[in-house]
């Protein structure tokens, strides 16, 4: 693994911590207001500063990782577990299922561009954690999906697969013993570059005014700092959650990088 | 493609019914007497029926005949009609127009940008491998591919509207705003794109046609600006069609940050900001049919340029 790889995961470590234990290391209550202490700059009793309510910046950010991470792990997981199957059966079945699938399921949720399918669905929807949540599943299956079909289809046709179906085994077995766990490595890259795009997600939902009410997000933090004379007098306050936010979806896209050149032995060779 | 665009129409057209609860109770607000949300369904068609059938646990699956809100969509559709606006009153299409060329210069302004950078320094970076200067283009390819439009943007104010003063913050009044907002959404374009061509080059260089041009004493300019980059672009193309989603998506928020008046600034503000769903429909509509309409045209020009394809 290269260095790069190494400064990801420290980086994606230390907003996990973050998140983990946001009450121990925030100094403040993320939501305290003094209303006195506006736009301070950062000091020895607030390291990043106030903000237009005079709330501590520091604060809120560490407390912004756990949005993101909650946000980002749950969709993770729930896309890929739904991409992986779907993907498996298009793959393994192949024929009337994979023209479906593929040819037609995959393709109808590729045709939405980027975040518009999130915004539409929060927007009809409402917002909240949960709705939050499924509008970026929604959105997020389909690239693990597409990756797993290739790799089931390419691994269905090789000969210990042959073998184990000239033993007997049945489908299911064939799936879950033999093709799943020889498929599963672009999906760990995919998974690591899919919390880079989650996180990223919920950060621009966040900063639209569509992301969860009421928790610190690092989009809502940008969006509300981004007025022309907080960047005049104070920019401090866009300075931090934008840090937080590039250096979170950096690290989990060095990390997502340098496991693709680690899984794959031909680069690794090089 | 035509069977995607159907479901794609049909997903938007049904889109409506998530809203919780009644959207003319939306609209109107509590006050609203029962003979004004009357009205008000009345004039959008909400007092028809969702679909072709519906399902409640008393009566079971019950046939509503075409009398419906997703045929009425339909039928207006293929007559140019996107509906009116709910707050407005005014044809959602005529809203909707009068927006779109900004959105689009807009994304094709990025798009220049991200080529005009993208071509010159994945060249450099995939003729020098893993050298140093190599390394520093594809780590700046990373850093543009993490960097979100909404950080780069507000940095982009403040380095050149706040500290240089060179370009106004936001707005549209003078030909020059375009710059901010347009580097703004094509940073992360450039970016990938970099790395494409970067990776395309690496792979058209070990081809024997490169061995055949250097043989014949091409100087090492000619090989790869007329030989390599010729055929080390048609992967680009593809890059282009498919990347103008995120785009197009991408310059909702740039829109917001740049108070730039397009598409996604009358999505932001006047669709969901007003919860105008009719409008919202329209928006979400006519930029995924861009979208898929784009992506049909690069699969027709990714044809032409690569003559394997096309014989295949």
């Amino acid at each position: 693994m290269n260095r790069l790889t190494y400064i990801g995961i420290a980086i994606a470590a230390v907003v996990v911590l973050a998140a983990i234990f946001a009450s121990v290391i925030a100094t403040h209550d993320y939501n305290a207001q003094d209303l006195l202490l506006r736009y301070a700059s950062p000091s020895s009793d607030h390291w990043f500063g106030t903000d237009a309510l005079g709330r501590d910046v520091f604060s809120r950010v560490v407390w912004g990782a756990r949005i993101s991470l909650e946000v980002g792990i749950t969709v993770v997981t729930v896309s890929t577990v739904i991409g992986t199957v779907l993907g498996a059966i298009a793959g393994f079945y192949g024929g009337l299922v994979d023209k479906i699938l593929a040819g037609y399921v995959f393709n109808v949720f590729l045709a939405f561009p980027g975040l518009l399918l999130a915004i539409a669905l929060v927007a009809f929807l409402g917002t909240g954690l949960g709705k939050l949540i499924l509008a970026l599943c929604v959105i997020g299956w389909v690239g693990y999906a597409r990756v797993m079909r290739g790799q089931v289809l390419k691994i269905r046709e090789y000969d210990y697969v042959q073998a184990a179906r000239a033993l007997g085994a049945s489908n299911m077995r064939i799936l879950f013993t033999h093709i799943l766990p020889n498929a599963i490595q672009p999906l760990i890259v995919q998974a690591s570059l899919g919390m880079a795009g989650a996180v990223l997600s919920e950060a621009s939902l966040s900063f639209l005014g569509l992301g969860v009410p009421s928790v610190p997000s690092w989009g809502t933090m940008i969006e509300e700092a981004r007025g022309f004379d907080v960047l005049y007098n104070s920019p401090h306050v866009l300075l931090f959650p934008s840090l937080a936010i590039a250096l979170t979806v950096l690290a989990f896209n060095f990390l997502g990088d340098g496991l693709r050149e680690y899984l794959d032995p031909k680069q690794r060779a090089r | 493609m035509l069977l995607v665009i159907w479901t794609v129409v049909s997903l938007v057209t049904l889109l409506i019914e998530l809203v919780p609860g009644d959207p003319a109770t939306v609209i109107l607000g509590e006050t609203a007497t029962r003979e004004q949300i009357e009205n008000f369904n009345l004039k959008h068609g909400l007092d028809r029926p969702a679909f072709f059938f519906s399902y409640t646990s008393e009566s079971g699956l019950k046939w509503n005949g075409g009398e419906n809100r997703y045929a009425d969509y339909w039928i207006g559709l293929l007559h140019g009609d996107l509906g009116t606006s709910f707050r407005t009153d005014r044809p959602v299409r005529d809203m909707i127009f009068e927006r779109y060329p900004a959105t689009i210069k807009l994304a094709a302004a990025a798009m220049l940008i991200a080529i005009a950078i993208a071509i010159p320094l994945g060249v450099v970076a995939g003729t020098h491998k893993n050298k140093f200067i190599d390394n520093v283009a594809s780590f700046v390819a990373l850093l543009g591919i993490s960097l979100p439009t909404f950080v780069v943007g507000p940095f982009l104010v403040y380095l050149f509207a706040v500290q240089m003063r060179i370009f106004s913050p936001t707005g549209s009044a003078h030909p020059e705003d375009i710059v901010l907002p347009a580097v703004t959404l094509g940073a992360a374009l450039s970016a990938i794109l970099t790395r494409m061509v970067r990776s395309s080059v690496i792979e058209e260089l070990g081809e024997d046609y490169v061995r055949t041009a250097r043989a014949k004493g091409l100087s090492e300019r000619m090989v790869v600006y007329k030989h390599v980059l010729k055929n080390g672009l048609i992967p680009v193309v593809t890059i282009l069609g498919l990347q103008l989603g995120v785009l197009l998506a991408g310059s909702i928020i740039t829109e917001r940050i740049f108070n730039w008046q397009g598409l996604g600034l009358l999505l932001l503000e006047d669709g969901i900001g007003k919860r105008d769903y009719r409008l919202v429909q329209g928006c979400v509509l006519v930029i995924s049919v861009t979208f898929i309409v784009a992506n049909s045209l690069t699969d027709l020009v990714y044809r032409r340029l690569d003559p394997r394809i096309r014989v295949g």
